[in-house]
């Protein structure tokens, strides 16, 4: 472990090549030292063949030479120091902290790549997040323990509307639980991890936010290391130290787009869109770090922010990893181009764990349905509009006409609610009857006739709570 | 004996060895001191190429690699139903008690527990002259299912003496055989077969009788064979996962392998925790003792995910030499194949199309062709249905996973994005699915359930491919200016779509409906389209059919007629006869 190599026999972008190593391990972290300690950079071991080591660095290879480089092996993977002191601060890509707090008194170190969850050893989540917002309440319910991405564009206001869910989630109804954020940034714009440190410090919630930042124009090489490392700290806290943890991770196309910047650096052969073969099963291994453990009372719930580029949501990124997160909410430029916020499309947006965490017993028995019906009647809608856009809106039937008027109100009361708004299920659920009454009874057909019978009437017309000033008190 | 060989380079999964070695193709090797399962998957005089099934992180050049001598084999004896396997039949419950929550690499476990005694029943007796396949214990390995031990498929010989009925663990010697060289070899509950090599058979048979699953679409319109080949291709969230577990739910199928590749983590969890509480409706006991699953979940080692399909298709094929009907569940196959390209990748061979590597399709056809209605080898007669779900990238149905897959089913059931955003499930849709076994099977379903069914289904189908031509125009003009006749067929489409092929799997009643109902739901929707052709032909307008709501009522029958009072639908024709009668005698 001592031993120090000098010199390399190869510098390629990211990845360097050493000759001549004795007792490396794949996936072991390295030290350079640069011209006698100048400048120190770590990297990881990719590839090994004999005693060629194949070495990413972390930081960039820039100033690097052939000759004055020293390679000191570590003899272990990439570690994080953990601690409960970690809630509040803020570190780089690799978790060296960065905020001028000195360095963390760490109760144990960590290999950062984590082990699979058994399945067996998994507890299927089951308790609803309330976010306050209807769109994602009533029609794509959050579920603790879930990995709910939200598909979006540039230029679209997901990190607005990631920092309204943590707020109005964490914030809510169970202050009695401990609650904890952790945030991982991919190469984001400066003004992007400050919107979100602000509105943390804003709402009172920094003291309880763990923060990552590798911004864009930091090294390539460590963002692919960035929700690794956060992941672990989530990991931590929540199996650990019992509490529940809500993971923001942005940018995952960045984090994608590192990864092939990388693997056609190394060589390999690429399959779609030049993405590596195994982004499936690296993005996998990210999300499926969701989860709650049978046992622990902690949980650990994730919402990587994605951008889809050209708004493409075939594109690989959101294509896989739609495959893999329990849902997603996607946003929408055009509702967007309407000042509507959130811009939620609900239509594509799903939740896969929503059935087993709402109805009787955890939000109210005729959630299901509703959601259902709205879900339904709003397909509709694009059918009413297509027609009316082919023949003018007068042309159309009577119970097409409705269509169009409840289109509107949907998109402008129940999605559309603006960004202070923190409505209770109860509020976003009359909201929702209301709505229904736009449209002739008969249409209905997706409500259990008892559910139906039970509140048609008494949710007519009106909403039992005022919802226009906003109220956060529930 | 063991032969050893030092690690040279390290990639990935993919580990290799410098010059010539002893190993042979495919067989199990176990790499370095922590003991890492893996398979020799190349040789060439220069190298040895293995692919690990664990985590490669810390191992280093200068490692041994240890041989076994064999390919890479599962283990078959009682004990493998209610379990759950990775993908190299290693059970997880046990993994969790020797690693915890997370799943350590180089946990050493039995793949089955060899400690458990199981009450048996020797079937054999000395002097018998027996032959592969030959059953010779039976113990009741759940409370639903009997397992048969067999002798090997490549063993024949004279039984020299045989143990008294009793209690055994899998690995107490049962019987010893005496093979037709003199050799004596002793025989127990247990066998070992290589998972890429298929069982033997003694007979296919043409496919002749339907997998019911008491899913109306899929029973109705779309069925499958016991013994045949069925794919469901769909984008995320059309409910590919879903139709999985309705399946492994409610089909008839004796035995259910339910083969989780790449999948959620989550998922899983969810088949166990429901499968256990759950009841069969035919024999009373949990969904988990006729059920065995194999989590590879989309974290677990990438290899092992390629190795789960063929580890499942060999338990399925074990169990229909027992005599059983066995449907298999793999969700995903697309899963798998990526796990193919990801190897191939690492080994940089030659990508065909879109990366995948050119071998993709005849592996397809491989694992597809594993199905079948057969005769074994000990005469008793089995079957292994194969019901894979494929998730094509972006949900475009042409790229070469699913175009693949599609040459070598017989049967699919095509998921709609649309559908599904509607929130009409099961989101099938019955415009680009397709059954080949419908004739095969017609003669089955008017014997078995009536004459008329096959008729039924054939008129309910038009009716839906006419509604989708009037729907072209519709979306043109609207459905206004359409003549009645036509306004009657969309009615009636819709009530179809609704009533028929919609079906709620968390509604008691609606997740699992028996075919008489299925048929007299369809009688019930025709006799009201033939009644109401006969109001409109008298020139009353829909309209006025829409009036009343009969239609909606029809439509809830699948909610308000229980499964077991069909006598119901009785009073439904009245219904339809008073509706007819009142209309005509208003409109005279």
């Amino acid at each position: 472990m001592a031993i120090e190599y000098l010199g390399l026999s190869e510098i390629n972008g990211p990845l360097v090549a050493l000759e001549g190593v004795q007792d490396a391990a794949y996936d072991e972290i390295v030290e350079f030292s640069i011209n006698d300690g100048e400048d120190k950079k770590i990297g990881r071991i990719i590839e090994i063949y004999g005693d060629k080591a194949v070495i990413q660095v972390f930081e960039g290879s820039e100033g690097m030479s052939l000759t004055n480089t020293h390679t000191k092996l570590t003899g272990h993977p990439m570690e994080v120091a953990l601690s409960t002191d970690i809630l509040g601060r803020t570190f780089n890509g690799i978790g060296v902290p960065i905020d001028g707090l000195g360095p963390i008194d760490a109760e144990e170190r960590r290999d950062v790549n984590g082990m699979p969850l058994n399945p067996v050893s998994r507890e299927y989540p089951r308790n609803y997040i309330r976010t306050g917002i209807s769109a994602i309440d009533c029609l794509t319910t959050l579920i603790r323990g879930q990995k709910l991405p939200i598909f979006s564009g540039n230029g679209l206001p997901h990190d607005q509307l990631a920092a309204q869910i943590v707020n109005q989630s964490s914030l809510g109804d169970d202050t009695d639980e401990e609650f904890a954020v952790v945030f991982a940034a991919m190469g984001v714009k400066h003004d992007v991890a400050e919107y979100f440190q602000k509105t943390f410090e804003e709402s009172g919630a920094s003291e309880h936010v763990v923060m990552f930042l590798n911004m864009a124009n930091d090294p390539v090489v460590e963002r692919l290391i960035t929700p690794k490392v956060a992941l672990t700290v989530a990991e931590y806290l929540a199996y650990e130290k019992g509490m529940h943890i809500l993971v923001v991770l942005t940018d995952m196309t960045t984090y994608a787009e590192a990864m092939r910047e990388v693997s056609s650096s190394k060589g390999e052969i690429p399959s779609r869109k030049g993405y590596p073969g195994y982004l499936y099963s690296e993005l996998a291994t990210l999300y499926e770090r969701a989860g709650i453990v049978e046992g622990a009372s902690g949980s650990v719930t994730q919402i990587p922010i994605l951008t889809m580029p050209n708004d493409d949501i075939t594109h690989p990124i959101p294509d896989l990893t739609g495959y893999i997160t329990e849902g997603q909410i996607v946003l929408d430029r055009g509702l967007n181009g309407q000042s509507l916020y959130p811009p939620i499309n609900v239509l594509p947006s799903l939740s896969r764990l929503m059935k087993d965490g709402i109805g009787e017993g955890y939000t109210r028995d005729d959630h299901q349905d509703v959601a259902n019906q709205l879900f339904s009647s709003y397909a509709k809608v694009g059918d009413a509009r297509a027609l009316a856009s082919v023949i003018g809106e007068d042309e159309l039937s009577p119970t097409d006409k409705k269509y169009l008027e409840f289109g509107r109100a949907f998109e402008s009361e129940f999605v559309g609610q603006g960004p202070n708004v923190n409505r209770t299920i109860t509020q976003t659920l009359d909201l929702g009857w209301k709505l229904l009454h736009l449209l002739p009874k008969e249409e209905l057909d997706r409500i259990d006739t008892k559910i139906m019978d039970k509140y048609y009437d008494i949710t007519g017309g009106t909403v039992s709570t005022d919802e226009e000033n906003g109220s956060n008190e529930d | 004996m063991e032969k050893a060989s030092k690690i040279y380079g390290i990639n990935g999964p993919v580990v290799y060895i410098k010059g010539k070695t002893d190993f042979q193709m495919g067989e199990m090797v176990y790499v370095s001191e922590e003991r890492l399962v893996g398979e020799v998957i190349g040789l060439t005089s220069e190298m040895t190429t293995i692919q690990v099934y664990e985590e490669t992180s810390g191992l280093k050049p200068g490692e041994l690699v240890y041989g076994t001598g064999s390919a890479i084999f599962v283990t078959l004896a009682p004990g493998i139903l209610n379990n759950i396997f990775d993908g190299i039949e290693r059970p997880l419950s046990e993994i969790k008690r020797e690693s915890g929550a997370f799943i350590k690499r180089g946990v050493s476990v039995d793949s089955l527990d060899t400690g458990k005694l199981w009450d048996t029943h020797i079937t054999i007796k000395e002097g018998d002259y027996i032959t592969g396949g030959t059953i010779i214990a039976e113990v009741q390995e759940t409370r639903a299912i009997v397992h048969k031990s067999m002798i090997p498929p490549t063993l024949s010989g004279t039984v020299v003496s045989v143990m008294k009925d009793g209690r055994y663990t899998i690995d107490d010697t049962i019987a010893v055989l005496k093979k037709d060289d003199g050799t004596e070899v002793e025989l127990t509950l247990t066998q070992k077969w290589p998972i890429r090599t298929p069982r033997p058979i003694a007979k296919r048979y043409p496919s002749s009788i339907p997998l019911i699953t008491g899913q109306r679409i899929l029973d109705t319109l779309f069925p499958i064979a016991k013994g045949g080949t069925a794919a469901i291709p769909g984008g995320f969230g059309t409910g590919k996962t879903m139709s999985q577990h309705q399946i492994a739910k409610w089909s008839d199928a004796d035995i259910i392998i339910y083969i989780g590749c790449g999948e959620r983590g989550n998922e899983m969890t969810q088949v166990l925790e429901e499968f256990s509480e759950l009841i069969d409706p035919r024999s009373g006991n949990p969904l988990m003792d006729r059920t065995t699953l194999i989590a590879n979940t989309s974290n677990m080692p990438v290899a092992a995910r390629e190795a789960s399909i063929y580890t499942g298709i060999t338990l399925a094929e074990y169990y229909r030499d027992m005599g059983y009907h066995v449907a298999i569940m793999a969700d995903s196959t697309s899963r798998w194949a990526e796990a193919l390209r990801e190897l191939s990748g690492r080994l940089e061979e030659m990508p065909a199309e879109e990366g995948f590597p050119a071998y993709l399709a005849s592996r397809l056809s491989a694992f597809y062709e594993r199905a079948g209605y057969m005769e074994n080898l000990n005469g008793t007669e089995g079957s292994v249905s194969i019901i894979g779900a494929v998730s094509p990238q972006g949900g475009d149905f042409s790229e070469p996973v699913t175009q693949n897959t599609k040459r070598f089913v017989r049967c699919f059931w095509g998921l709609d994005k649309s559908l599904a955003y509607a929130r009409h499930y099961p989101a099938i849709h019955w415009l680009t699915s397709y059954s080949e076994y419908m004739t095969d099977l017609s003669n089955w379903y008017n014997t078995h359930v009536d004459i008329d069914f096959v008729e039924c289904r054939n008129k309910i189908l038009a009716i839906l491919n006419k509604e989708s031509e009037l729907m072209e125009i519709v979306k043109l003009i609207g459905s206004d200016v359409l003549p009645d006749d036509q306004k009657l067929t969309l009615e009636i489409a819709r009530i179809i779509r609704l009533g028929f092929l919609q079906q709620n799997a968390f509604h008691p009643e609606d997740t699992c409906v028996p075919l008489e109902k299925q048929l007299k739901m369809m009688r019930t929707i025709l006799y009201l389209n033939d009644r109401c052709s006969d109001i409109i032909s008298l020139g009353i307008p829909v309209s006025v059919l829409k009036e009343q709501n009969l239609f909606e009522k029809i439509i809830s029958i699948k909610y308000d007629v229980a499964n077991n009072e069909l006598e119901k639908f009785d009073d439904y024709k009245q219904l339809i006869d008073n509706f007819h009668a009142t209309i005509m005698a208003k409109h005279a």
